[in-house]
């Protein structure tokens, strides 16, 4: 994995002593969609901030590209666009003219034909000459994403993007999200929804109190989601597990009332059926049977509740 | 360097001057008319002379500067306090852009500006007074300089202020006093001795004079004094706004 954006050790503490980033490590690949997912006040948009050069580290670094963001801050920041999560819009401003801000801000010469391709992408050609301010807040998020695409970044980030928008622009967006992916950019999101991460996100980070908790491929998420798990609940309790039924890697109860057995769904057999056989086999006797599925969710409640 | 940024802050400034021109213009244009017709014609006809040069004339520097100072300061602060008030200001603090860059940007636009009413003025000034300009290359240098310096503290108190009252205060509790103690009006030798000394702490007698000097050759203080209280003023402007980048003073957390 080639990094494009490596953190190290990132440490924010705020003017009144609040620590809002407790040491985070994070490497994002070049072209990934990266989500992260974390509760109100967990870092999310401190770490996109620190990142971006609104607000400065306390300790620690960060390289977008291999240039430090502190000491090379002019080619580190000319690859990164962002979308904040507040909707910060001069109101008298035309579309085009703040987008074309933008571009000239970030040190490209203008270019008309690149920012209608832009307004077009993101379904803005009918409203180019409008005032922002008589734009729906919906449309607004999309001349945010549309000044933040202006200057052609490698790494885009886009903190709560789906934020007070409907379905139907929700989709729009990650529409938008897979072509920006398809032509090599690389997008780190945040979001509270975990659909949102499901549908568009190839790793997936967990954010919380200013901690990254865990930072996983979706796809192994998915798979560990893949997997079910059946508790048996026992008439005896049971002192240890049989050895007759010691290859179901079982897991026994402290107080041997019940054992639980994890399978995956997506396995060509689950072995359920002979589980239960063997179960009579060694004499053990079932009062009921429960199977339970994790989630995304569960993971993420599970590790957030944790703290 | 980052040109474009530059180019680009400054043409969306100068684009918010064109839309507001009428206001821009108008009531600077209009109030200095109203001066020149009550001081210079109502009251400057039971004045004689002061240091050689009729009332009338007289004020025509003093008014310029009065103009340009409030304006350049109005105008600079305005202009950073604005993004800072509708959070767009993330986008100067991402953007690849240097203090240098946003300051010549920023207060490019607005010296412009100021510069663009002080030219207005003086014209509007010939329809009223017959004046003469002794040195017009000087004239114009300070008129740029002050625009420029001015541009830089409006920069400073638009960083500074944290609400739309704050952002007028300074230019009416600070500036218009200093303005109009400054000898727009009179010529400070003609004050008691004791405030003419207290006056030199003042740093806009040395402006209003210096000005003052470029049109009929006669200074309350020498033109030397002048050029160093503006220089050491610029100076000291541009190491404040410096130091407010290096620290994130009031912009970055
Ligand atoms: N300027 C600031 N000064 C002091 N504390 C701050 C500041 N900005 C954020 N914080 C604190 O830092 C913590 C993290 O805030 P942050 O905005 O990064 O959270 P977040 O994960 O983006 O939350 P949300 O999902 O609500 O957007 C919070 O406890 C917040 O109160
Ligand atoms: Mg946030």
């Amino acid at each position: 994995m080639t990094a494009i954006v490596s953190v190290k050790n990132l440490r924010k503490s705020y003017a009144g002593g609040f620590e809002a980033l407790k040491s985070v490590n994070l490497e994002i690949a070049e072209g990934e969609i990266l989500a992260l997912l974390g509760p109100n006040g967990a870092g999310k948009t401190t770490l996109i901030s620190t990142i971006c050069g609104i607000t400065s580290p306390t300790s620690g670094t960060v390289t977008v590209g291999g240039h430090d963001t502190q000491k090379d801050y002019r080619a580190a920041r000319a690859m990164i666009g962002l979308v904040p999560q507040e909707i910060s819009l001069e109101p008298f401003e035309t579309v085009r003219a703040s987008v074309q801000f933008s571009r000239g801000l970030f040190g490209k010469p203008r270019d008309d034909g690149k920012v209608d391709e832009i307004l077009a992408q993101l379904s803005l050609d009918d409203k180019k000459d409008r005032k922002i301010m008589t734009l729906s807040g919906g449309m607004k998020r999309r001349v945010l994403i549309a000044k933040a695409l202006a200057h052609e970044p490698r790494v885009l980030f886009l903190d709560e993007p789906s934020a007070g928008v409907d379905v139907e622009l929700r989709k729009d967006m990650w529409a938008v999200v897979a072509g920006l992916k398809a032509s090599g950019v690389t997008i780190i999101l945040t979001t509270h929804y975990i659909e949102e991460a499901e549908a568009i996100a190839d790793r997936v980070g967990i954010i919380a109190k200013g901690e990254i908790l865990l930072i996983q491929d979706k796809a192994e998420l998915m798979a560990q989601m893949g997997k079910k798990q059946l508790r048996i609940d026992l008439a005896a309790p049971a002192a240890e597990i049989p050895a007759a039924l010691a290859k179901y890697a079982l897991h026994r109860a402290p107080d041997g009332q019940s054992l639980t057995y994890t399978y995956d769904t997506k396995g060509p057999r689950t072995g359920i059926t002979t589980l239960l056989n063997d179960l009579q086999n060694a004499g053990l006797q079932m009062k009921d049977l429960q199977t339970q599925q994790s989630s995304l969710e569960d993971i993420f409640v599970g590790l957030v509740k944790e703290e | 360097m980052n040109l474009n940024a530059v180019k680009t802050i400054y043409v969306h400034e100068m684009r918010r001057f064109q839309r507001t021109i009428m206001q821009s213009l108008v009531s600077p244009v209009l109030s200095t008319s109203l001066y020149f017709v009550v001081f210079g014609a109502a009251i400057g006809s039971r004045i004689d002379q002061v240091e050689g040069v009729s009332y009338g004339a007289f004020i025509v520097p003093g008014l310029i500067m009065l103009s340009v100072m409030t304006q350049a300061t109005s105008n600079a602060s305005f202009g950073i306090y604005f993004p800072k008030f509708t959070g767009t200001i993330y986008e100067l603090l991402s953007a690849p852009v240097s203090f240098l860059e946003i300051v010549a940007g920023y207060v490019g636009a607005a010296a412009t500006k100021a510069l663009f009413i002080g030219i207005i003025i003086l014209v509007t000034a010939f329809f009223f007074i017959d004046i003469q300009i002794a040195h017009p290359f000087a004239m114009l240098a300070l008129l740029v300089l002050t625009c420029i310096s001015f541009s830089l503290l409006g920069f400073i108190i638009g960083i500074w202020a944290g609400n739309f009252e704050q952002l007028q205060l300074i230019p009416l509790l600070v500036i218009t006093p200093l303005v109009f103690l400054g000898g727009s009006f009179y010529s400070i030798t003609m004050l008691p001795p004791v405030w003419q000394a207290i006056t030199l702490f003042n740093p806009v007698v040395y402006l209003i004079s210096g000005f003052r000097w470029s049109f009929f050759g006669v200074a309350d203080v020498s033109i030397g004094m002048s050029m160093l209280a503006i220089t050491v003023f610029t100076t000291g402007c541009l190491a404040f706004i410096w130091w407010i980048f290096r620290t994130g003073w009031r912009i970055r957390q």
